[in-house]
């Protein structure tokens, strides 16, 4: 039993390794093309890894208090248990996490635990942008998580189950049998949400990089801020994981993951250089008019393949 | 209108400097009335700007408001002589908010006092200066920026009528044409 | 004795009212150490090299040469330099040209915030010894008397070019370990602070700015 746990223990460390690797490396793969679509050379493939290795070096830190320890924490350990139940490679022991029945509600609910123990982080720093940051993202994600939520309860009708496992399972044995087309409302309302889930650039207002404020993480530096962008590289992997578990078909290697999740990714990335930023609350209305309109259609389209 | 103002504000000096722009003098107390006069009849609805000649050899100020009418793109220079030595200036900014600002600038860069205007004995370039107003023509800039600022050897003009006199023709003058 | 004892240590904070010094702690900085083995510290400053995260913070006319730093024509991304607004997070401090006393406030204030190694880069001809500028009566002549300089670019205006060859420079600096202005910073701490002050006639901010 314990010689098991521990296996399993081990087998999560790996994952947790590549998945960050393949985040990191994907992170700069897509700054790349933007830049390319820019014109210019753009960052070296290495760059969020040398980025995270000089902050994690800086030689100076200044706290606010515990919460603005605990922030960055919170904020990893969302994304690790995130990625903890959700499994990457569809009928491989080794990548297979703690996989359960239950997991789908888990992950949704880890996903806004992250974002919440950086909401109380961002708080404790006391400086007014992070304020300003966490109001349009928590108000922004509450508004994404709508449509994603009810296309979640769309699948979850149509399979009949709390298990991505299943999910995935009930996904194999050809693409016409992914979800993407057999319940392709769900798809396209949960694709919307990914696009706000992302943060690029039509729902980039909470992050506004390079900005003035530059979001809840104005007051994090250093080795806070290091291990702040390790998560937001292993969290972008791991949404696109979940993602492509639910809605394509899951991947069944290594390198069929890598091409899926590439191409989801990809999906954002489009929409994102071509088009211009929203106001929190276009964002917001946005996300509460056509993608949940959507949202609610792919639960009665559920039922009405369940019925028929 | 010329002629009106001149009856009725006393204006001199009208000189036409180019097509559209125009300047004349008018007495310190007539100031206000014949301002709002242009502004509210004559259609000068815009302050291109307010600003302070210092006339140090006079001891005067002579402050001009610059007034712009959309209609028939003509502009108005109204210069007003005031004393150097502590006279207060007639205040203009219930005729337009953004003389606020301008009055400011001139109290700090010249210490004229304009009573009535808000925010007036605010800092708003020069925090914490402590010298006499720094564009009065009295305020010797370099003296005070070596004493201040420090000044580091090694600066050395080079000023093109003096460089070429010296290195290209130095065989020459430099005085003939 | 104990009063001697806590004017080394601390500092005075006399800029700050009563009700503000409890809220600014008055710690004097401390040097930092490199780390004890030589490969370490060589490899943090080959990913402090590479990673240099402009503070966005236009100080001066030169500021409009940063901007074009970013562009498709001169692409500062090839060599990892980004721009950061918050100096809680960047490492390098551009000085874009003149710096009036105004502006050496808040210049002051945000390179305190910096989290070191932080490394300033003096654009222009300006902070060398004022420049065009050297009889203005708000215009600071000699930039390195109030903080430390680690790279001049001088010119009148450097074009980004210059710029970029600038940044290269800076990085073999740093990848060299000779690049210790915060250090020198410390150090000569009293200095710097006396000639700051001497210059800054309404001190109202803490005497450090954690």
């Amino acid at each position: 039993m314990i010689a098991e746990w521990i296996g399993k223990i081990g087998n999560f460390t790996l994952t947790l390794l590549i998945v960050t690797a393949y985040g990191l490396f994907m992170t700069a793969f897509i700054e790349r093309i933007i830049a390319k679509v820019q014109g210019r050379i753009g960052i070296p493939y290495w760059q969020p890894v040398i980025n995270i290795l000089k902050n994690f070096f800086k030689r100076t830190a200044v706290s606010h208090g515990y919460m603005f320890y605990l922030g960055p924490v919170f904020r990893i350990a969302g994304g690790i248990g995130t990625l903890a139940f959700i499994p990457v490679i569809y009928g491989s022991e080794t990548f297979s996490n703690f996989s359960m029945a239950g997991d789908l509600f888990l992950v949704i609910y880890f996903m806004f635990f992250g974002q919440l123990g950086m909401a109380l982080g961002a708080g404790e720093s006391g400086h007014p942008y992070s304020a300003i940051g966490i109001a349009r993202g928590l108000s922004q994600m509450t508004a994404y998580e709508v449509p994603f939520a009810l296309a979640v309860i769309s699948i979850v009708i149509q399979y009949d189950t709390l298990s991505i496992t299943e999910i995935v399972a009930a996904q194999q044995g050809g693409w016409e049998n992914w979800t993407v087309f057999t319940n392709w409302v769900a798809t396209l309302a949960a694709m919307l949400a990914f696009l706000g889930m992302t943060g690029y650039s039509p729902f980039d207002i909470f992050l506004a990089p390079q900005e003035i404020p530059i979001g809840p993480p104005t007051e994090f530096h250093s080795a806070y801020l290091s291990f702040m962008s390790l998560n937001r590289a292993l969290f972008g992997a791991t949404k696109l994981v979940l993602f492509m578990n639910l809605f394509f078909g899951g991947a069944t290697g290594l390198l069929e993951l890598m091409i899926k999740t590439w191409l989801i990714y990809m999906v954002a990335i489009v929409i994102g250089v071509s088009f211009p930023r929203f106001r929190v609350d276009q964002a917001i209305r946005f996300f509460f008019k056509i993608p949940t309109l959507i949202g609610i259609m792919s639960i009665v389209y559920a039922q009405m393949m369940l019925t028929s | 209108m010329l002629e009106r103002l001149q009856r009725e504000f006393g204006v001199t000096d009208i000189n036409e400097l180019k097509p559209g722009l125009t300047s004349l003098k008018v007495a310190r107390d007539k100031t206000e009335t014949l301002i709002r006069e242009l502004r509210d009849r004559e259609g000068y609805t815009h302050l291109n700007f307010m600003t302070v000649i210092d006339y140090i050899e006079d001891g005067i100020f002579t402050i001009v408001y610059m007034l712009h009418n959309y209609d028939n793109k003509d502009t108005l220079s109204i210069h007003v002589d005031i004393g150097r030595d502590g006279e207060d200036m007639v205040s203009i900014h219930h005729l337009w908010a953004q003389a606020w600002t301008y009055q400011r600038e001139l109290r700090e860069a010249y210490g004229i006092r304009f009573p009535g205007s808000p925010r007036l004995d605010e800092d708003f370039v020069l925090e914490g200066w402590d010298q006499i107003p720094p564009m009065r023509r009295e305020f010797d800039t370099k003296k005070f920026s070596e004493e201040r600022f420090g000044h580091r050897e090694g600066r050395s003009s080079e000023e093109p009528r003096e460089h070429m006199k010296v290195n290209l023709y130095p065989n020459r003058g430099g005085d003939e044409q | 004795m104990i009063k001697s004892l806590s004017t080394e240590d601390t500092l005075e904070n006399a800029g700050l009212t009563e009700e503000e010094q409890q809220l600014f702690c008055n710690a004097r900085p401390k040097q930092y150490e490199p780390y004890p083995i030589k490969a370490v510290e060589d490899f943090a400053n080959w990913a402090r090299a590479n990673s240099l995260w402009i503070l966005a913070f236009g100080t001066g006319c030169g500021a409009i040469e940063l901007r074009p730093l970013m562009t498709a024509r001169f692409d500062a991304n090839r060599f990892g330099v980004a721009g950061r607004p918050t100096p809680r997070q960047s490492s390098v401090f551009v000085i874009g040209g003149y710096a009036s006393v105004k502006t050496l406030k808040r210049i002051i204030r945000s390179y305190e915030q910096m989290q070191g190694p932080k490394f300033v880069i003096a654009l222009g001809i300006c902070p060398v010894n004022g420049g065009m500028y050297f009889d203005s009566y708000n215009t600071i002549n000699q930039f390195d008397m109030y903080l430390p300089v680690d790279l001049y670019i001088t010119g009148c205006m450097p074009r980004p070019e210059v710029l970029v060859a600038g940044i290269v420079e800076l990085q073999k600096k740093i990848k060299q370990g000779r690049c210790d202005g915060a250090n020198r910073y410390i150090e000569n701490f009293d200095w710097y602070k006396a000639n700051q002050k001497k210059v800054i006639k309404n001190w109202d901010m803490p005497d450090y700015n954690w």
